[in-house]
């Protein structure tokens, strides 16, 4: 699943407009990922300041 | 705000305030909503535009504006410089904007004009019927209402929804993503009135870092990359720190300003029934120098005089608002968002060693048009190469 560092973000779009399932919404000063999000790691990779991350869950 | 509107404009930077602007001094109603709770902040820009081109649109006002420039610098990956100026002498060829303040007087002026503005206002879905864009849902403090117009302008910028939304795919290929930081910095010795551009992999791969004068011993400096380019350890800020801490030791940031500038080529289609979409949510930045002020405005202002025609007549499909793509594709400005794409293209794979010879080629140039396509021109003159290498381009180019 994708992350948000919070602390990190400078809620900038970039991520917005590389996502290729439109999963990504800055809405003012939040990044919104919603379900249809891939964790194919492309916003991760363009991101200006590294504030996101694919994490991936450990399987049980 | 009302409940129906003949046009509803999403997002309150240039595009979106010119198209309302002119919507509105046409006599439509026009209703603008900008998601964020001020016009113009958080700024998402280098702020450069060219004397020329902004006088289309607004006189020139010392409140907006932060410097006037007189030439460029571009400096090589082995610091060889190359200084361009126009051969009009003491002309000044372009502004450093103050993006707070000059947004916020275009917003201002829409509205003198008559156009409805509303900010902390999101636009969270369009109102479909028949796959007829009629207006959208918004969300302000908490309340949703649905306002409908005969035509809507996603203005909505980089990080657009709207146009997704309505079946339009926005997505901007990961090479062609520009990831940008910048810092204001203050206390540094810089030469007030000329922008520099620094280049080379080691700088801003298959990109370029920028010093652009902001009054004073103040400047924007900032760095775009590609996103190709881009990862963990080797980000835009890890370029941007690294010349800083270099060039600028003693420089106070005074502003952080992230952002991802597209500099691919523009959506297939701009137009939808009931939609036309335009500024950076139509991808129209130019890929060569990630400029967008300037082609927001035109795309804007060409919106609103195309729905305003097509709503006289009664007919807002598809086929009558194509006047609008088909209007700024074959314009200068989009003709030379084509040529500059390819231009960004081939110049994003020479190597170092090659970018160091062509700009020592020459030191300095007196460009009769402060115009990158110019600026190519004139290398062409002294770097046959380039003429070979540049190929089908060439015939745009005469």
């Amino acid at each position: 699943m994708l992350k948000v560092h919070r602390d990190i973000c400078g809620y900038c779009g970039c991520c917005v407009s590389v996502c290729p399932e439109g999963s990504l919404e800055l809405i003012d000063a939040y990044l919104c990922v919603e379900k249809s999000c891939t964790s194919c790691g492309i916003c991760a990779k363009v991101c200006p300041l590294g504030a996101l991350e694919v994490v991936h869950e450990k399987k049980v | 705000m009302k409940k129906r509107y003949d046009l509803l404009v999403i997002g309150g930077g240039p595009a979106g305030a010119i198209a309302a602007r002119t919507a509105a001094k046409k006599g439509l109603s026009v209703c603008l909503v900008e998601k964020r709770p001020a016009i113009g902040a958080p700024v998402r820009c280098a702020e450069g535009i060219g004397q020329a081109v902004l006088a289309e649109f607004i006189e020139p006002d010392e409140r907006w504006i932060s410097a006037e420039m007189t030439g460029s610098v571009i400096i090589a990956p082995d610091g060889t410089t190359m200084r361009l100026e126009s051969s009009l002498a003491g002309n000044k060829v372009g502004y450093i904007l103050d993006r707070k303040v000059f947004d916020r007087e275009l917003v201002w002026q829409a509205a003198e004009a008559g156009s409805d503005v509303s900010v902390k206002t999101r636009a969270a879905a369009p109102i479909m019927e028949d796959g007829v864009v009629k207006g959208a849902r918004l969300e302000y403090c908490g309340k949703v209402s649905n306002v409908t117009a005969d035509v809507v302008v996603a203005a909505d910028g980089v990080e657009s929804k709207f146009a997704r939304w309505c079946g339009i795919d926005t997505t901007v290929p990961v090479s062609d993503i520009m990831s940008s930081v910048q810092y204001v910095l203050t206390g540094i010795d810089i030469d007030p009135h000329t922008t520099t551009f620094y280049l080379g992999n080691s700088v801003a791969p298959e990109g370029y870092l920028w010093v652009f004068p902001k009054g004073g011993r103040s400047a924007n400096v900032g760095v775009g990359i590609s996103g190709k380019k881009s990862g963990s350890g080797h980000r835009a800020k890890d370029y941007l720190d690294r010349f800083v801490h270099k060039t600028f030791p003693d420089g106070k940031q005074i502003e952080f300003i992230v952002g991802g500038v597209s500099v691919c080529q523009p959506l297939e289609c701009t137009v939808a029934d009931g939609l036309l979409i335009a500024g950076d949510a139509a991808r129209v930045v130019d890929p060569l120098t990630g400029g967008g002020i300037y082609n927001a405005m035109f795309t804007g202002r060409l919106a609103a005089n195309v729905a305003a025609d097509c709503i006289a007549d009664g007919n807002t499909g598809k086929n009558a608002l194509m006047a609008y793509d088909t209007g700024w594709r074959t314009s200068k400005m989009g003709r030379s968002i084509e040529r500059n794409y390819h231009i960004k293209e081939y110049l994003i794979k020479l190597p170092d060693e090659k970018l160091n010879a062509i700009i020592r080629s020459v030191s300095k140039l007196n460009l009769t048009e402060f115009s990158t396509i110019t600026l190519i021109k004139e290398l062409m003159k002294v770097n046959p190469k380039l003429v070979v290498e540049l190929g089908m381009l060439v015939a745009s180019l005469h």
